[in-house]
């Protein structure tokens, strides 16, 4: 059967992806925030999963106000990356697994969470800058990747508390996989970030913190809160915050924490990673 | 008929996208929308009076458009997201528009930015976060 080997949280900003392209990492700017990856490059390696499903928002690549699923599953053997208009560097595609994917889509509608399925699906940073963060090291992606989108672009959006519940059916989705797959659960997205008006450059450092906590001890104290209440600690981008509980739905009640890692500030934006094993229930 | 009021909307100097946002602003978020492709980005700045009348845009929407205005398109309904495709193309940094949007200076708006790393690594020592 398939079984969830933990779960890793990180900002998708693309200020990180133009980083990665230039070679900035070890500049004074960068060093702390890349150097944090490091023991979660190790983990990886260590625990070597075949699957990585990658939760994140699309910002107007792959879909347009035109069509604004709230829960979206890549279900392809391939994706593409392209240009979305922000200058980053395309990366090469991605390989899917369209028979996995189907699999958690059936499983996780029969638990009324009516996702929409995609057969062509462009990525964007969201996806392909923590796929860069891990593994860009690598002359190829060592996982085949699944993209689950979720909106975060255009209210009405989830809640917090839908996020940790869309989790727990993932869980149940991948754990009734019969392949023997490891899968690994990227919660991307956050921390505190506001790209726009008068409050631009709203960073809360302790807020962020809070979030950490709560989603390595008390999912619910997170999960408990309005979209309103989010955006006016977090900013409106730190809205994005809320996809890291479908990661955390999917984990087990307890877990370990293999690595927590915060930086502030990358670019406008607080930065949070967490590598989270499960503890046995 | 009247939109729904929401909590969100009370918050100052914030613009949250929402229905009646998006379909206040649909014709500008589709052109902005546009710039994923390069022949696009290069057909607005031969002609962006031309490009903004092909995508219906309203004369606020347009004059906003025309003069790099973004706390005004922000104001208008154009998605932050959207916006960044006009921007960053065109050599304006997140930074700059967030400098615009609070009318100081990108230095300014980068200093303010800078110090919220103030105190930062005791904060993380103190609770267990890793530091190199």
């Amino acid at each position: 059967m398939a079984r969830i080997v933990g779960g890793v949280t990180t900002s998708h900003i693309p200020a990180i992806g133009n980083a990665m392209s230039r070679h900035l990492e070890g500049t004074p700017y960068w060093k702390r925030f890349f150097d944090g990856y490091e023991p979660v490059k190790q983990w990886l390696a260590k625990v070597d999963p075949d699957v990585a499903v990658v939760i994140y928002n699309d910002h107007g690549l792959n879909f347009f106000l035109n069509q604004v699923p709230t829960f979206a599953l890549g279900c392809a053997d391939r994706y593409e990356n392209a240009d979305e208009g922000w200058g980053l560097q395309t990366l090469a595609s991605f390989d899917g697994d369209a028979q996995f994917s189907w699999h958690v889509a059936e499983s996780m509608i029969d638990q009324d969470f009516d996702l929409a399925t995609c057969q062509e699906m462009l990525v964007d940073h969201g996806f392909i800058v923590p796929m860069a963060l891990m593994w860009r090291h690598l002359p190829e992606w060592p996982v085949k990747a699944i993209p689950f989108a979720v909106n975060t672009v255009q209210h009405p959006l989830t809640s917090a508390r839908r996020c940790y519940a869309a989790g727990k059916a993932l869980r149940k989705a991948i754990e009734s996989y019969p392949e023997d797959l490891k899968v690994i659960i990227f919660g991307t997205g956050g921390m505190s970030h506001q790209l726009q008006g008068e409050r631009a450059g709203l960073i809360n450092v302790d807020y962020d913190l809070q979030c950490m906590e709560s989603v390595i001890n008390d999912p619910d104290w997170l999960a408990s809160q309005s979209n309103s209440e989010i955006i006016e600690k977090a900013g409106t981008e730190g809205i994005e915050i809320i996809m890291w509980l479908v990661m955390r739905g999917a984990l087990h009640a307890n877990v370990d924490v293999v690595h927590k890692h915060y930086h502030a500030p990358i670019s406008n934006t607080g930065a949070g990673v967490l590598v989270l094993e499960n503890s046995h229930d | 008929m009247s939109w729904k009021k929401h909590a969100y909307e009370s918050i100052p100097g914030t613009y949250v996208f929402d229905g009646k946002t998006s379909h206040a602003a649909y014709a500008l978020n589709k052109l902005l929308f546009s710039f994923n492709h390069e022949h696009n980005r290069q057909a607005f700045a031969a002609d962006p009076s031309a490009y903004a009348d092909k995508y219906g845009l309203n004369d606020e929407q347009k004059t906003a458009l025309l003069n790099d205005d973004f706390l005004g398109m922000l104001r208008l309904g154009a998605n932050i997201y959207y916006l960044a495709k006009l921007a960053v193309p065109r050599g304006f940094s997140v930074q700059d528009a967030g400098a615009a949007f609070q009318g100081i200076s990108t230095a300014e708006f980068q200093a303010s930015l800078d110090r919220k790393a103030d105190g930062l690594i005791e904060k993380l020592k103190k609770r267990g976060y890793w530091n190199g």
